[in-house]
């Protein structure tokens, strides 16, 4: 471990906290800065008590490309979800579970992965198990499973085992 | 104009854009309470428990959208905080809620 | 009703209103869907609607109307955008899966079963 690493045990959650702070104050004041900075600090020592296993983030423009697709995702899947509230005589009928078996082992990955499903109307994240590796998932619009399949494992996956594995 | 508004370079206030942002405001305060109205609907009719726990979850979030829709029709920033308070009050209840509904208990 | 607005300047006043009805109406169809769908399962996919789209639009009117009138960035608005994104995922997978859980303790057919093999390994354990 090196001495900056002895120092501050998580400098992104360090800077993600003073960060926070400033905002709720709404000040950049050399004072709140200070008082912001201790606590972040002691904050991050007391997460270094949770022992969380380290992240490891390969490919930090691959995280710039995986928020630009989950954005355009979550408007595509709005407009989808908002057109079937509106227009459909039976809402809701065509939703179902539906399971996929994926490769990720990662534990961060994992949780990004149910943390973007959750965030595009229309999937929802269910069950994960982690011996064999399938995961379940509610889709409102379950026509083609294929096609959900396919987003999961394609758009997803593949990007979050290059940013994490 | 306020001497401000002129320093800042920021441009004049143009009284027809105003007047479209004060009803832009009120319809979406109807909309939002409609939304709310909606929620409170699903609380009432369930039929299950946790149809109810959804309606609460959502009523939650919408409550603080319309605190945030007030702020922007006073133009103070008081109601920001409340919207913070609201929404970190609404999950640590709907956790609590769903919680419950799993184990028959909140606190193991 | 109080019909007054902020005096902003023209071009911030129409941002703020578009931003503000996209987000109420978005978020007042995801409300609709909450009381249309039919479904336990399914309605569980309508406020999110409310919770990504619906409250992005609302912060990002606040954000340039309190901007504008403090001549200063104000984003503390993204507090909440953050705080939303990550609790709402952590809160409706949860009810789902109470849901679940007792769909399943109820045998009910519509959901998927038997109990999958880790669970049920937990219970004997109990």
């Amino acid at each position: 471990m090196s001495l900056l690493g002895r120092i501050f045990p998580y400098p992104r959650l360090f800077v993600a906290l003073l960060a926070m702070w400033l905002l709720l104050n709404r000040s950049a004041s050399p004072g709140q800065i200070i008082l912001g900075a201790i606590i972040a600090y002691v904050a991050s020592w007391t997460m270094a008590a949770f022992q969380p296993p380290p992240v490891r983030v390969r490919r930090p423009l691959a995280v710039l490309k995986l928020g630009w697709r989950v954005l355009a995702d979550i408007f595509r899947s709005n407009y989808a979800v908002a057109r079937i509230i509106l227009f459909s005589r039976n809402p809701g009928f065509t939703s179902g579970f539906m399971t996929i078996p994926l490769e990720m082992k990662d534990q961060y990955g994992l949780a990004t992965l149910s943390i973007i499903l959750a965030a595009t109307p229309g999937t929802l994240w269910i069950d994960y198990d982690p011996a064999k590796g399938d995961l379940l998932l509610h889709v409102l619009d379950l026509v083609d499973e294929s096609h959900w399949t396919e987003l999961v494992k394609h758009r997803y996956e593949t990007l979050l085992m290059e940013i994490f594995e | 104009m306020t001497p401000a508004d002129a320093a800042s370079g920021l441009g004049a206030s143009v009284p027809w854009a105003t007047a479209v942002l004060a009803w832009s405001i009120t319809i979406a305060q109807v909309l939002l309470a409609l939304a709310m109205a909606c929620a409170v609907l699903r609380m009432l009719q369930g039929p299950r428990a946790q149809d109810r726990v959804l309606g609460l979850d959502t009523f939650y979030v919408n409550t603080m959208l319309l605190l945030l829709t007030f702020g922007l029709r006073t133009g103070s920033d008081i109601y920001f905080e409340a919207a913070l308070v609201i929404s970190l009050l609404g999950f640590v209840g709907s956790v609590a809620f769903a919680k419950f509904l799993m184990r028959g208990e909140v606190i193991e | 009703m109080m019909m007054n607005a902020p005096d902003l300047p023209g071009w911030a006043a129409l941002a703020v209103s578009f931003f503000l009805m996209a987000g109420a109406i978005i978020t007042f169809i995801g409300s609709v869907g909450l009381w249309r769908l039919e479904s336990f399962y399914a309605r569980v996919h309508a406020p999110t609607l409310g919770a990504t789209l619906g409250t992005g639009g609302v912060l990002i009117a606040s954000m340039i109307c309190f901007s504008v009138l403090q001549t200063r960035p104000v984003l503390h608005e993204v507090l909440i955008a953050v705080f939303l994104t990550v609790t709402t995922p952590v809160t409706l997978m949860l009810l789902a899966r109470a849901a679940l859980h007792r769909d399943r303790v109820e045998a009910s057919p519509d959901v998927p079963g038997p109990r999958l093999p880790w669970e049920r390994k937990r219970r004997q354990r109990q």
